[in-house]
């Protein structure tokens, strides 16, 4: 069984962290693999895994994939799988890869599947492991057809860990059309270092529902209030900013609202389903659609006034009856007093 | 622009999020237990792109949206009953199953067919809308694979904004990693755009948009090609739901400082 690890350079020309994730999937396998990869800087990262036991490097390092565009990406990863004939391509699920690699699928014949999370080979066979209905319903399968693409996950393997050296990885030509570059890649907007609140790699995800918004016991809301307490909190924590749909559809609906919040915050069914090791739930009911998007976080805590919410019927470790607004307060006071 | 877009928007039904969904084995494969009986919404996603498309059909004179969906007849014409009602386009419906389990290689052929197929089709004025995963599969790979059938090559996704110019040109801003945006620019159609949510709010129920839109619902519905999707090259192994049940401890009439203090030692340790 022939693997192809695929992996792509960010914009600086190293390897994202599900690159190295992707690398331990092929190397559990125990079959022989090649490294191919895309992107600025391709053969220089491929010396950063020289290590890592593969049998051969390849490279697409043109300038026509220095930025993630669908049609260069796509003709340059064609031409590392067809250069690498392999049965089975491992790849990262990253926002680059998931855009580009299944019409890929398409162009060389295979089947493609996305979304992860375990894997394991018996002699020819390759099993899988994804969730179905949004985190839902978890199935594992197989397929018989080859080459077979596998996206991986982020986070569901841990990262490869071993030597730099020279690769003296092998240039793959490809033959980038001009129609292939309609669309140029204009920018990355990202929210100004201190409005990011979406931190992949944080320890913990706080998570504020729409309950910040409603009415109070005094019978008033208070949502200058609320987004000073959940700043505060962020600020001194570094936890990442997750929301419940119903806050961030406020927003969209045109009603005050906390304003540093979008619909990229929002965790769930028709969100986000990030990893990470715990997460606080405030001002949020629990209901499913939401509670899907914590399938990947390992503790869990939620603050809420009704004893009878959602996360109280076994979806978190422990509830908290009682005001979020008085307990934040708490919160932010006894971290500022540790120092934070 | 002189012309204005063709708009085909690919969206089809999935289970009510609030219902609770269980596994079972069927002959064609894995399938959920009731699954014709649950009740179904517009895919969450593929909604978005549809409002999405009616915005932007409404801004670029000439234009004309399409909706395309696979699923079952009976369940199609239930779901129009409100999504009709949301924006105008014309239906194109395919009879098939619209479960999560099915192979999206198959899905997207039966959907790249239906677009193709339908009359006036113009690709310089195309641009193929459609959520970045469905609620049920889940995989993000449909759109991509009908754009290829299509031999579309500018492709964008997890779309939350397109702005067109006067010239047809237009930019795209498509959610990355960390809460980011990648912006694009594209010399114009044609294109896929798979959504994420997008800027705007579900529109109201227009039942006058209803009306005009359930004169072609109708026919669409009765010559509704049947579309043999099913599990494809999958071989299932076990489907399950994992006893994910947490022995909850709630905390009631403590104070805020003990609380306080004790998620602040959680935090930290
Ligand atoms: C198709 C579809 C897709 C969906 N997808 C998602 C999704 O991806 N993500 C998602 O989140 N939801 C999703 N939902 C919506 C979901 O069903 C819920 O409606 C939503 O999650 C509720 O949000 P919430 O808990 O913030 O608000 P609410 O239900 O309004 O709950 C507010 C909570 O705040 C509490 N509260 C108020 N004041 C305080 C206080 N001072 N201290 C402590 N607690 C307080 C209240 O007790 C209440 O429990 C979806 C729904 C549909 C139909």
């Amino acid at each position: 069984m022939k693997i192809l690890a695929l992996l792509h350079t960010q914009a600086d020309g190293s390897l994202p962290k599900a690159a190295y994730e992707t690398l331990t999937a092929a190397t559990s396998l125990g079959q022989p693999f090649v490294v191919g990869v895309i992107g600025a800087g391709a053969a220089a990262a491929a010396d950063a895994v020289a290590g890592c036991g593969a049998a051969e490097f390849l490279a697409v390092g043109d300038e026509a994939v220095s930025q993630p565009r669908y049609a260069t990406d796509a003709a340059a990863a064609a031409a590392l799988i067809q250069a690498a004939g392999p049965e089975i391509v491992l790849a990262p699920g990253t926002a680059r890869f998931a855009r580009c690699l299944p019409g890929v699928a398409h162009r060389v014949g295979a089947q493609v599947d996305t979304h992860i999370v375990a894997l394991c080979g018996e002699g020819g066979a390759v099993h899988a492991q994804r969730w179905f209905y949004r985190q839902r319903i978890l199935g594992s399968f197989s397929r018989a057809a080859r080459p077979w693409m596998l996206l991986l996950d982020g986070g569901a393997q841990p990262a490869w860990q071993g030597a730099s050296g020279a690769a003296h990885a092998k240039a793959v030509a490809v033959a980038f059309a001009a129609e292939d570059q309609r669309t140029a890649v204009t920018g990355i907007q990202a929210p100004a270092a201190d409005a990011q609140t979406i931190r992949p790699d944080a320890a913990l995800l706080f998570v504020a529902g729409a309950g910040w918004t409603k009415k109070q016991k005094d019978g008033q809301s208070h949502i200058g209030d609320a987004g000073a307490l959940i700043q505060t909190f962020l600020r001194k924590t570094q936890a990442s900013l997750g929301s419940s749909k119903s806050l961030v559809d406020i927003q969209s609906e045109g009603q005050e609202t906390l304003s540093f919040m979008s619909h990229m915050n929002q965790v769930g069914q028709t969100g986000s389903t990030p990893r990470h090791p715990k997460g606080l739930a405030t001002c949020c009911h629990g209901e499913e659609p939401h509670a899907v998007g914590w399938r990947f976080i390992n503790e869990r805590r939620a603050v809420n006034l009704d004893p009878n919410c959602g996360w109280a019927q076994g979806k978190a470790d422990v509830v908290y009856v009682a005001d979020a607004f008085e307990v934040m307060a708490k919160v932010n006071a006894l971290l500022e007093a540790g120092g934070q | 622009m002189t012309q204005g877009f063709q708009i085909v928007v690919c969206g089809s039904l999935v289970p009510d999020p609030l219902q609770t969904l269980e596994p079972v084995t069927t002959p064609q494969g894995p399938g959920l237990k009731n699954e014709t009986m649950l009740p179904s919404v517009l895919d969450p996603w593929s909604a978005h792109a549809l409002f999405e498309a009616a915005h932007l059909a409404k801004q670029v004179a000439g234009s004309k949206v399409w909706l395309v969906s696979l699923g079952p007849k009976a369940k199609l014409q239930q779901l129009m009953m409100t999504v009709a009602q949301k924006v105008p386009f014309e239906l194109v419906a395919l009879d098939g199953s619209a479960s999560g389990f099915t192979d999206a290689h198959g899905v997207a052929a039966a959907l790249a067919d239906a677009i193709a197929a339908i009359p006036g089709l113009d690709k310089s004025r195309l641009l193929v809308f459609g959520g970045c995963a469905s609620a049920s599969r889940d995989a993000g790979v449909t759109m991509q694979l009908v754009g290829e059938r299509l031999g579309i090559r500018d492709q964008f996704a997890g779309v939350d904004e397109i702005k067109v110019r006067e010239d047809g040109a237009f930019t795209v801003l498509e959610r990355i990693e960390g809460g980011q945006y990648l912006a694009s620019t594209c010399a114009g159609a044609p294109a896929v755009l798979a959504w994420a949510t997008g800027n705007l709010p579900e529109p109201p129920n227009n039942p006058q948009i209803g009306m005009a839109n359930m004169r072609g619902v109708m026919p669409a519905l009765m010559k509704a090609k049947p579309a043999p999707a099913g599990v494809g090259g999958i071989v299932y192994g076990k489907t399950e739901i994992p006893a994910q049940k947490r022995q909850t401890r709630i905390v009631k009439d403590a104070s805020a400082d003990e609380i306080a203090r004790e998620i602040v030692e959680w935090v930290k340790g």
